[in-house]
């Protein structure tokens, strides 16, 4: 990171009379009560309206149990294969030159740049009944779309950039400089890439796992229309709150959106806790956000 | 580092196995899946519990259902795009019918199968009004009065909008002096009052009702009293118009599916089922007009009002009607002009 000229940055901010400070930090305040504490009270309040115990028996329930299943399950399969593409994709991106570098770039923001129906609607031209793969497939009894992997799928294509995305202009910034001495020192790559590139990176990876992970058990797009919401079978979290709230049942819906909301929570304290736990670490590889 | 590092490695790929041994193992209980429209919801839920149960005494065995639900329309989309529903019950015959064309996973003499054209209940549609009616809505005629919205669903994905667009049509036609050329003018003036398309019939209820939007909503018999059910009797009041049509959503087995599954047998037992005393008290419960009135509750059916009903056969039947108001370029994508633009 630039640090010299994030130093110059603050400085400059600093420089700013007090009545402009006190502004700017009641406008990021308001803001925020606004547009984030507020809807997300709302979403507990609604869930508790009925007391705690309307609460637990709307989790009990066995869709929504069903459904909970089905959103770890998903984020449990999609995550750890993001990392993966992600930290080869970065790896290639920031250390080697090649041909067609830039669009390979591009290439890792299109999920961004499409609309999720988008994503979703390119699996059923894929996998359906009318396309090539899908009779193929399903004739040796492997179901793709309205089933399982074809969320997984949706969702691995809508959530792919962000670990790649998170690691490259982090890469790039530290260039090849450690590992080459590493390698000059006698390691292997294998080696290298656990005990000084994977260290340096850490937290940019954490940063995007953590991004990853949350759009994993939240998108709705892409996945209400691989899903086909067959109840208790292939809804996750999002799609199994719009049914419920689509059947005037209020309550369940929103302690549905809680446990969703809490699911987030916990992969944000537990990042908390590392910063925290490895706060001098952080300080000393540079590298966090 | 290095350890914790690769040690949660391992355990993400671990679990991710696990988890998905877990999934596959536990989709192996025998299962119906039934692909229904927007707002049959609350009488499936019921009805698959009132059946399930009467064919564990029966035979012995434990099914679980599964249904979905959505516009008629997309529905019938999902199980042309390989979905694999043992049964449909749709809010009208073209839906099965684009399946049954689509796939021919459905026989083209699916109609005919089941008892009054494979229609176990009926419905209608009404209008639901603000309580107290303050716009003074009263017939079909009133509602192209100046400063009224209207709330309908896209009749290209719903179902129940195409059939709210043949109520209106039925009703201009049977006016003094009514006609077709009548009846188009009166639905594009009708058309022209619609602030928003919903894609299903629950969407659109939720507009109205929770979003607050409109002063009248075109809605199915069953789900405008829902609605009121569900929210409160001293928010909403239904108005029956004189003339309204005679909707038959249909069932039928997809009997590829359901062969493939070896649910060929149950598949039936439970469409089926909805002719029983049991399936018809329950859809008369839930506001469906029954086939068999005699075998609902009393009460229930007194609940209905009285309203002339125009059945589909007078439009020429759902194989002249769909290509000719709901396909391209069709009466509807002739009137229809999006507002705003």
């Amino acid at each position: 990171m630039p640090s010299s000229a994030a130093q110059r940055r603050v400085r400059a901010a600093t420089s700013e009379s007090r009545p402009v400070q006190w502004v700017l930090i009641g406008i990021s305040l308001v803001f925020i009560a606004v547009i984030l504490v507020l809807p997300l009270t709302t979403v507990f309040a609604e869930a508790f309206r009925r007391g705690p115990d309307e609460f637990l028996k709307a989790l009990a329930d066995k869709d929504a149990q069903a459904a909970i299943r089905l959103t770890l399950l998903v984020a449990a399969i999609s995550v750890p294969l993001n990392i993966v593409f992600g930290v080869c994709a970065a790896w290639a991106i920031a250390k080697y030159e090649f041909k067609g570098k830039a669009f390979l770039i591009t290439l890792i923001d299109l999920p961004f740049s499409v609309s999720p129906v988008i994503s979703g609607l390119v699996y059923v031209l894929l996998f359906g009944a009318g396309s090539m793969l899908g009779p193929w497939l399903r004739s040796y009894g492997i179901e793709v779309l309205f089933a399982v992997p074809g969320i997984v799928l949706a969702t691995i294509f809508v959530t792919f950039p962000f670990v790649a995305r998170e690691l490259i202009p982090l890469m790039q910034v530290q260039g090849t400089g450690d590992e080459e001495a590493a390698i000059s020192l006698g390691a292997n790559g294998w080696q290298t890439f656990w005990r000084v590139t994977l260290p340096n990176i850490k937290w940019g990876l954490l940063y995007g796992v953590l991004l990853c992970n949350a759009r994993a058990m939240g998108e709705f797009g892409a996945v209400t229309v691989v899903s086909g919401r067959i109840r208790g079978q292939t809804t996750t979290m999002p799609l199994q709150i719009e049914i419920l709230y689509n059947e005037y049942n209020a309550v369940a819906a929103f302690s549905l959106a809680a446990m969703l909301a809490l699911l987030a929570l916990v992969t944000l304290v537990l990042k908390s806790i590392l910063e925290w736990r490895f706060g001098d670490e952080l300080a000393a590889t540079n590298g966090g956000h | 580092m290095k350890r914790t590092a690769r040690l949660l490695a391992y355990a993400a790929l671990a679990a991710s196995l696990v988890l998905g041994l877990v999934v596959t193992a536990h989709a192996r209980d025998r299962t119906l899946t039934n692909v229904s429209y927007d707002p049959t919801r609350e009488f499936y839920r019921e009805f698959n519990e009132a059946f399930a149960a009467h064919w564990r005494q029966q035979q012995g065995e434990t099914v679980a259902i599964r249904v979905t639900h959505g516009g008629s329309g997309s529905q019938a989309r999902t199980v042309i795009d390989g979905l694999e529903a043992d049964v449909v019950t749709l809010a009208l015959e073209s839906d099965i019918n684009a399946i049954a064309d689509a796939t021919g996973l459905i026989p083209d003499d699916w109609r005919g199968k089941f008892a009054n054209n494979n229609a176990p209940y009926t419905s209608t549609i009404v209008f639901l009004v603000r309580k107290g009616n303050p716009k003074g809505i009263a017939d079909w005629g009133d509602l192209i009065k100046e400063g009224i919205e209207v709330i309908t669903p896209n009749p290209k994905t719903s179902g129940g909008a195409r059939w709210n667009l043949l109520a209106a049509w039925a009703w201009a036609r049977a006016q003094e002096g009514g006609g077709d050329e009548t009846a188009r003018a009166f639905v594009s003036e009708l058309y022209r009052r619609v602030p928003v398309f919903d894609s299903g019939a629950r969407g659109s209820t939720t507009t109205f009702v929770q979003r607050g939007i409109g002063d009248v909503l075109l809605a199915w018999e069953n789900e405008a009293y829902l609605a009121i059910e569900e929210l409160g009797p001293d928010a909403f009041d239904i108005v029956t118009p004189s003339i309204s049509i005679l909707a038959e959503p249909p069932v039928a087995v997809v009997e590829a599916n359901a062969e493939k599954k070896g649910n060929l047998e149950l598949a039936q037992a439970y469409l089926e089922y909805l002719y029983s005393a049991e399936g018809q008290a329950l859809a008369a419960k839930h506001y469906y007009r029954p086939f068999r009135p005699d075998l609902a509750d009393p009460e229930d059916i007194a609940r209905f009002g009285e309203v002339d009903l125009v059945a589909i056969e007078a439009f020429g039947g759902w194989r002249r009607v769909q290509p000719e108001f709901f396909g391209d370029g069709g009466i509807f994508d002739q009137i229809y002009v999006p507002t705003g633009q």
